[in-house]
């Protein structure tokens, strides 16, 4: 058998992966790639655990093991945040993310808090004072 | 060449083709079914390379869960059928940083094994790979089972809304409608609060 083989294939697979990651723009895509990077890993350990000699044996398929079991972990707590994604955008396109949050005050501000951490997003005027307007034109209704 | 060469080479092939398939198509459940033949074709890998377990383990919880988990998401995000059009970023850089490292990685993995040979060990069945699992590595198998659970409670609580949020914020965060307003309804509120 010759080592080199497999260790192309992982490390092809590993390149794929890293393109996939940081082409794709949807999340479910993004962690597909991150699925190959994960399986090229194991082939990696794999392809070792018939190569090198180590004190203890199978090392490498136990670690691969390892590596799957972390993977399922990842997928699942993965796939909770892309849904919670969803759930709050409509949206899974992870350059549409908005990663600066809307001013923390306003967000607290009681029941007028959506107008106003809407206008207070488009930024036409201080969020201190809109937040104190718009709550008081829900209390008027 | 021997045998198991000419499987690994088929093997790596089919897999390298739908992983590019899996990173390069635009139907998004096809690229779910691409991830099953490139899984698939690792799992054959693991075979020739003596690890039985491994690979149907492999074939269980990647192709049977995973693959299963992520095909969910896609309905669940109400992916369209057909093929769409902005799955994609523009990638020059994704494509210069992802082929540098898997070319890197491949010529740093040539230059270490040129054509060596090497004889194929034992065969990891699940008894050789039991007693290892349970008497060297039985520590980390435990905090596995630890982490399993973690991550379980985690996706429990970040599925729930009502698990953790604040009691003075009772809009709930940002959501669809705080996302896009209706610009008439926010100027007319500020009108309002202006005439209150």
């Amino acid at each position: 058998m010759r080592p080199v083989i497999p260790y192309l294939t992982a490390a092809f697979l590993f390149g794929l992966g890293v393109y996939g990651v940081l082409r794709r723009r949807n999340a479910v895509l993004v962690l597909m790639a991150v699925e190959l990077m994960l399986n090229a890993v194991n082939l990696v350990l794999v392809t070792a655990d018939t190569t090198a000699r180590a004190v203890l044996p199978h090392g490498g398929q136990v670690f691969a093991l390892f590596v799957i079991v972390l993977a399922a972990a990842e997928i699942g707590v993965g796939l909770a945040i892309v849904l919670q994604l969803y759930r709050m955008r409509a949206s899974v396109a992870v350059d549409e993310v908005p990663l600066a949050e809307p001013p923390a005050p306003v967000l607290a501000a009681g029941p007028g808090a959506r107008a106003a951490t809407a206008h207070g997003g488009v930024g036409v005027d201080g969020p201190g004072t809109d937040a104190g307007a718009a709550d008081r034109t829900e209390e008027s209704r | 060449m021997t045998g198991a060469d000419v499987l690994l080479l088929a093997l790596g092939a089919v897999a390298v083709g739908a992983g590019v398939l899996v990173v390069a198509t635009k139907h998004l459940v096809r690229a779910g079914l691409y991830l099953v033949v490139c899984l698939g074709a690792l799992a054959g890998d693991y075979l020739v390379l003596t690890a039985e377990l491994v690979a149907w383990v492999q074939v269980l919880i990647y192709v049977g869960a995973v693959v299963v988990l992520l095909l969910f998401a896609v309905m669940l995000t109400r992916a369209p059928i057909g093929a769409s059009d902005d799955l994609d970023r523009p990638g020059w850089p994704a494509a210069l940083i992802g082929g540098g490292a898997g070319l890197g990685l491949a010529v740093l993995l040539v230059d270490a094994f040129r054509w060596s040979r090497v004889e194929l060990p034992a065969a990891g069945t699940a008894e050789r790979l039991g007693e290892q699992v349970f008497r060297a590595w039985v520590l980390p198998f435990e905090v596995l089972s630890v982490l399993l659970l973690a991550a379980l409670v985690g996706a429990i609580v970040l599925s729930r809304p009502d698990i953790g949020r604040r009691p003075d914020a009772t809009s709930g965060g940002p959501d669809r409608n705080a996302a896009t307003p209706a610009p008439g309804a926010v100027a007319g509120a500020v009108d309002e609060g202006g005439r209150g």
